[in-house]
């Protein structure tokens, strides 16, 4: 397996939305990294969402933990909401038992629901009733 | 010899040295028994092993969970471990626990029995037998009286020993088949099950302990994930008492629910319940709470639906 | 309180030995931890091992997520250190074993350090306390300028 270099995390831009996502493995220098990066993309892109996919992410330490967690409070100072999307159930049993709760992190079940949560939807769903079709940009 | 690749008979470096060499009398009585032991093992691999599948046969208490075929190569796999644990020259007491490939076979042999069935009584005799088998068959090459008495007690302290191993490891297979069977009982009954679009439920009933409470959470976020469920309804009806250490238990669980972007629900608080909840103290405000599963239900479809229009964030604290 | 290792379970069939202590160590990997990039290496070793001894896919998350805050707590406070793997058997039962040894300054207050939110260096101070309730037993030895030495264990289906 290979070590992610600094900056290897892509940020995608949908929108108002920066939407990225953590692979397997985080090594504290990415982690460390990857909030920098992420930071000073909220204020250029001017971002009110951040999607976070952890779906892929083996193991949630506490150093990653805490990197989430800052990184939610900072993204709400610059006005931006973070969303940490697919967390695997082992991933949230270890992090309780670990006591931590990754308090103030907005969580969603996967990634489409996270985006559905920011406001943008694939299509109109049955529930929905064309309600909230909303599209950031045209 | 060990098989390569496994370190774990670091207790017999050192202890290879010579079995002749406590040069006093009766080390040189014991040397002589176990020369006349270890011929017999190796002249008469093949006699001593049959014998002694006969002589397990005979037992009415094995009532056939281990058969003939797989007694055979049982046999042969000790009598060959056995021949070259003598032959490594160590301590005759330790020759069965030091020995890796002797402790693996008589462990094999042992939990065999364990996984089967087979009675206790039965599976020490199994590995005691082999000790009528062994001296028959140094009955046979010598009548000399010296020698048949330092063979017998040389083969009763080798084989003591593998009884006593035998037993052991017999007492912890059946441990961890219960163990096992514990586990499959508290899956079987803690089933989680789909309400309505997006809303599971798990009804809890009996006492909600530390084993439990990692099965039900395990099924629960496997579900929710499986589902894409918005919430899941912990229902304690059938919870006899909730104490703090109960408490801390669902807290985690509604943690780790939340974590995986779901909600949680929990119904089912009986009076007597909400009572002692107060009385303790425990703090379960954080926690969206209601009196019977229907309330429940009728919250969490509120739930999906404002999820599923507008998606305004769900304010939990 | 001393800072040797503990390493001597061989076929640890003790006659004096208790029930727990029974079992045979199936296999040994020590690994190295000075650079950030052995925290990596150790977390792929211990999870190697947690595959090979048959463990869930949860106990797998729970003993690399402590055997991930033990190497970075020996990293971060230890100057660095070893990670010692042991695989155990004990009645069919599979075990895991995590010695994690470094020659740091020690920890002062024990209690102090295995409470939730105690913190010396980065993380929330839950990586002792926290590694604690993820394995089945643990062992903490250390004291002021002894280093510190935690010994670790987790069996299959506990």
């Amino acid at each position: 397996m290979t070590t992610p270099v600094s900056g290897s995390v892509p940020i995608l831009r949908l929108g108002d939305v920066l939407v990225t996502g953590l692979l397997n493995e985080l090594d504290d220098k990415t982690a460390v990294a990857f909030t920098e990066e992420l930071t000073s993309r909220i204020t250029a892109d001017g971002a009110r969402g951040v999607l976070i996919d952890i779906s892929r992410l083996e193991i949630v330490d506490s150093f990653v933990a805490r990197t989430l967690m800052e990184l939610t409070t900072m993204a709400r100072l610059l006005g931006a909401r973070v969303i940490v999307a697919g967390m695997r159930p082992p991933v949230a049993i270890t992090l309780v038992e670990l006591g931590l709760q990754l308090t103030g992190v907005e969580t969603a079940l996967n990634a489409e629901q996270g985006m559905a949560a920011m406001g943008w939807r694939q299509s109109p769903q049955p529930s929905g009733g064309g309600l909230g079709e909303f599209h950031p940009e045209h | 010899m060990a098989r390569p690749g496994r370190p774990s008979d670091e207790q017999s470096e050192g202890t290879t040295g010579r079995p002749d060499r406590k040069d006093n009398e009766l080390g040189s009585a014991e040397a002589a028994a176990r020369e006349h032991v270890t011929s017999v093992l190796r002249e008469e691999a093949d006699k001593i092993s049959d014998r002694w599948v006969q002589l397990q046969l005979a037992q009415p208490s094995l009532d056939g969970e281990v058969s003939e075929a797989e007694l055979g190569e049982e046999a042969d796999a000790l009598v060959s471990a056995l021949l070259s644990g003598l032959e490594l020259g160590l301590p005759i007491e330790r020759v069965v626990t030091a020995h890796e490939e002797i402790h693996r076979t008589v462990s094999e042999i042992s939990l065999r029995r364990a996984r089967r069935g087979v009675s206790p009584t039965a599976t020490s005799l199994a590995v005691l037998s082999l000790k009528e088998a062994l001296l028959e068959a140094v009955q046979r090459r010598t009548r000399a009286a010296d020698d048949l008495f330092g063979s017998a007690v040389l083969i009763n302290r080798l084989l003591d020993s593998a009884g006593a191993l035998a037993f052991e490891t017999f007492v912890e297979g059946r441990e961890e088949i219960i163990r096992r069977q514990s586990q499959q009982l508290l899956e079987v009954s803690t089933p989680v099950v789909r309400l309505w679009r997006q809303v599971l439920a798990v009804p809890l009933i009996g006492t909600l302990d530390t084993a439990r409470t990692q099965v039900v959470m395990e099924n629960l976020l496997q579900a929710i994930q499986e589902h894409e469920a918005l919430v899941a309804i912990i229902d304690i009806t059938g919870v006899p008492t909730v104490d703090t250490a109960v408490a801390q238990h669902l807290m985690h669980t509604v943690n780790a629910v939340r974590l995986m972007g779901a909600d949680c629900v929990i119904s089912g608080i009986r009076p007597p319940i909400a009572q002692t909840i107060a009385q303790l103290g425990i703090d379960l405000s954080t926690i969206l709470t209601r009196a019977t599963l229907a309330d429940a239900l009728s919250e969490a479809v509120k739930l999906t639906e404002a999820a599923g229009s507008d998606r305004a964030p769900l304010d939990r604290r | 309180m001393s800072s040797t290792r503990n390493t001597d379970h061989a076929v640890a069939l003790a006659p004096s030995g208790r029930a727990a202590d029974r079992h045979a160590l199936m296999d040994r990997t020590v690994h190295h931890v000075r650079t950030e990039e052995d925290l990596l290496t150790v977390r792929h070793a211990v999870r190697a091992a947690t595959l090979r001894a048959g463990f869930s896919i949860v106990d797998q998350t729970r003993v690399v997520t402590a055997a991930s805050e033990l190497a970075r707590n020996a990293y971060i406070h230890g100057g660095g250190g070893t990670v010692t793997i042991d695989q155990l058997t004990t009645g069919g039962n599979a075990g895991l074993r995590l010695t994690v040894q470094d020659d740091g300054p020690g920890i002062l207050d024990t209690d102090a350090a295995l409470a939730d939110g105690f913190t010396t260096g980065v993380g929330l101070g839950h990586g002792l306390g926290g590694a604690r309730r993820l394995m089945n037993d643990f062992e903490l030895h250390t004291g002021p300028g002894q280093g510190t030495t935690v010994i670790a264990t987790r069996w299959a289906g506990r």
